[in-house]
């Protein structure tokens, strides 16, 4: 495995006395070339919603297949694939066993059972993922990858199992959700997406999908390793508070813990690519130590699926009664820890429109507007202002739109969580 | 790990050597000069942390994270009837002040302690300097028996030079800088010089005296009548140098003073990191532990300073005085 990781740490080290709290940006970044890196063959599932609503308007299911058929043309030859359709329950459209292998005459015999597909049933996607875990249980080497189009909402089973389902899948594919039309729940989709370290976004008009669909399967082609690991050694006595990819979009791991030794736990990354980077935030609550004392609050190594590191970086605490050095930001942690806010206030401020409490809605989004202005994320401010007017975005004085497009919301809120990439230094 | 030579063995390769030699017969070493070694003495070298952890390759600890303390933090050396203690103290990020003494077999021994000016460049390596510097012009006069008084200011001098070359061009206002105070102990006499505030104490039997006048604007304020010694000591002016060592100092001469010996007792040399908190000679005198080897001394005083909050870095050197009974 050719590929290496180096392991930039943004932060400012210095602490007051008594402090705790010590908080690094790490700037991860893959490099290798594709064609250097002896990757093992991928494998990826295409997920159809093909439900009844899929049917109306007809525009739907036609956009659907041919996304699909797109997709099937972006994979590489002798890539492992199969087709689902999803209802209430879930069957393989392609191939009749496992998975088959990408090539000419395979590609278009899955093109072919893609255009036979008929929309009809209810919609369980638990069901879906547990039948491309079953498919990809065998392709136990090298990238395995999902991606799951839906235009509706989950009726047919529980919150419930839905997450009994994410618990058992997560960690065994990565995943891609894409929800068509405005009738499908972002809440959703996104535990789905975050439960498979993937990306959800909103596809209002069926006509973009198979542009989208290209995309995502050229994006999982060039993954070079898959199950990557953030590895996280914190001295005795710490707590890890949080570990948050924070760009290209922000994504707890906390959670996904798991210990691998005394003090040390290691997160789930996914599948790197070749030349790819994303960025993390890592807060650690250390014992503090006296003034002029250094010590190393936590180790951050990146590591294969073999086990073998193949990067590292040091999280640094050094306690000082000199001022000017404690009060330093770290512009990398600021902004960022600026976006996780961004994205809650965008979260909240929905959340509060929706149930009608304009004041909350109006504070919430005023002060999402002033963030995304601060922090230079255009593209979120653009979204914004499809749902606020906005009056001053430097103080984030908004007024509610009374008429707001359902697309509009849901494309705010689905992209809520993509970040601005810190700018400075990089 | 206490550094106190076998009087059975060379202390540079452990030969054995007999309590005449003057040259051990193994390594060809100078048996009589015993010193601090030039650049400082080596730190002791712990193999694990504090907490009992192993420590990895860049020096943390793989339990509790700590970083291994820099060499300097922690500075302790013991020759016979002579040692000295340097401490980074609690607040500091560094340990600017350093120490350098030795002894001469039969002849006497001598002791230098300076303090870097923190707000100047590489304080430490200043004050590292100008131990070494003047503790080598001081151990020859102790040796070939030259004048105490001619040779504290050709330390003091020599060791002005050496911090003055470690300047920069055109960083002037931030060149390398640091106090100095020295002592030349021979069987009849002892020799005091400095410059700037470091201190030096003589304890005998019933009491304590300061030896030194600081060179400070503050000092010079009590001196001219202008502040209180009180009020001195809680001036913003207070640590302000009106004297240092370094390229800028335009030093002729370091003050000096030198008394007889007559009876035993205790030379104590010290940054202003302890006096702060023992300012007066009875404070000193009454924090003073009795009847325990120099490097007893100088560790009880160092953690005095510590204790009462170890705001500054602290360093003191005690020499036996015998009063006639043989250095």
């Amino acid at each position: 495995m050719a590929l290496e990781f180096a392991v930039e740490v943004f932060q400012n080290e210095y602490l007051p006395e008594g402090a705790a709290e010590v908080h690094a940006v790490l700037t991860v970044s893959a490099a290798g070339e594709p064609e250097q890196v002896a990757a093992d063959p991928a494998a990826q599932v295409l997920i159809v919603d093909a439900s009844g609503s899929m049917r109306y308007p007809p525009a739907k299911l036609a956009a659907a297949k041919r996304a699909t058929r797109v997709a099937l043309d972006a994979l590489r030859d002798g890539v492992r694939f199969a087709v689902i359709a999803g209802t209430e329950s879930a069957r393989v459209v392609y191939p009749a066993n496992g998975l088959a292998t990408a090539s000419t005459s395979s590609r278009e015999a899955a093109k072919r059972a893609v255009a036979r597909l008929t929309a009809d049933g209810g919609t369980a996607m638990g069901q879906w993922l547990l039948l491309a875990d079953r498919l990809l249980a065998d392709h136990d080497r090298g990238p395995r990858h999902v991606i799951l189009l839906t235009d509706g909402q989950n009726q047919h089973e529980t919150p419930e199992e839905l997450t009994g389902v994410l618990d058992r899948v997560a960690g065994r594919f990565t995943g891609d959700c894409r929800g068509v039309g405005t009738d499908w729940q972002v809440a959703e989709l996104r535990r789905i997406s975050e439960a498979l370290l993937g990306t959800v976004d909103i596809i209002p008009d069926p006509a973009d999908l198979a542009e989208d669909f290209r995309a995502m399967t050229a994006t999982a082609m060039e993954k070079a390793v898959a199950d990557v690991s953030l590895r996280l050694w914190t001295p005795e006595g710490a707590e890890v508070l949080y570990v948050k990819q924070v760009a290209p979009g922000l994504l707890d791991l906390s959670d996904r813990r798991a210990d691998v030794a005394e003090r040390t736990g290691e997160y789930p990354t996914g599948a790197w690519a070749g030349a790819e980077s994303r960025d993390y935030h890592v807060a650690v609550r250390v014992r503090p130590a006296e003034v002029g004392q250094r010590m190393l609050a936590a180790r951050a190594s990146l590591v294969g699926p073999d086990g073998d590191v193949l990067g590292q970086g040091r999280v640094l605490a050094a306690w000082t009664d000199d001022t000017a050095l404690s009060t330093r930001l770290s512009p990398e942690v600021a902004h960022y820890t600026g976006q996780a806010e961004l994205a809650e206030a965008i979260r909240d401020g929905l959340e509060a429109r929706k149930s009608g409490d304009v004041e909350t809605a109006t504070a919430k989004l005023g002060r999402a507007v002033r963030l995304a202005h601060e922090s230079g994320n255009a593209d979120t401010a653009k979204l914004l202002a499809k749902v606020v007017e906005v009056e001053d975005a430097p103080s984030g004085t908004v007024r509610l739109r009374a008429r707001v497009a359902d697309a509009d919301e849901m494309t705010l809120d689905t992209r809520s969580t993509v970040t601005k990439r810190v700018g400075k230094g990089r | 790990m206490n550094m106190e030579p076998s009087k059975e063995n060379c202390p540079a390769c452990g030969a054995a050597v007999s309590p005449q030699d003057r040259f051990c017969e193994g390594c060809g070493r100078n048996l009589r000069v015993q010193r601090t070694p030039v650049g400082g003495p080596d730190a002791v070298a712990e193999p694990r942390c504090a907490c009992g952890g192993d420590l990895d390759a860049e020096g943390f600890c793989v339990r509790c994270g700590r970083a291994r303390p820099p060499a300097r933090d922690r500075v302790e050396f013991v020759l016979p009837g002579l040692a000295g203690v340097s401490d980074r103290g609690r607040r500091r990020q560094r340990n600017e002040d350093s120490l350098a003494f030795g002894r001469v077999r039969a002849r006497g021994a001598a002791a230098v302690v300076c303090d870097g000016v923190a707000s100047s460049e590489r304080a430490e390596q200043a004050s590292q300097v100008a131990v070494d510097t003047a503790l080598d012009v001081l151990l020859t006069a102790v040796q070939s028996g030259g004048d105490p008084e001619a040779a504290t200011a050709d330390a003091a001098l020599a060791a002005d030079a050496a911090v003055g070359r470690l300047a920069r061009p055109g960083a002037e206002e931030v060149a390398p800088s640091c106090t100095f105070v020295s002592a030349l102990v021979t069987e009849e006499s002892a020799t005091v010089g400095w410059v700037g505030d470091s201190r030096a104490y003589l304890v005998g039997e019933t009491g304590a005296a300061r030896l030194t006048t600081d060179d400070t604007w503050a000092a010079q304020l009590v001196a001219e009548g202008v502040l209180t010694e009180e009020e001195a000591l809680t001036d913003r002016r207070a640590h302000v140098l009106s004297r240092w060592l370094g390229a800028d100092s335009q030093l002729e001469a370091p003050q000096a003073v030198t008394f007889r010996v007559e009876t035993p007792g205790l030379l104590v040399l010290c940054s202003d990191g302890l006096w702060n908190y023992l300012p007066e000679p009875e404070d000193l005198w009454a924090a003073l532990p009795r009847g325990v080897p120099p490097v007893e001394v100088a560790r009880e005083l160092v953690e005095v300073a510590l204790k009462a909050g170890g705001h500054d870095n602290v360093t003191v050197v005690v020499v036996q005085l015998r009063g006639g009974h043989g250095a």
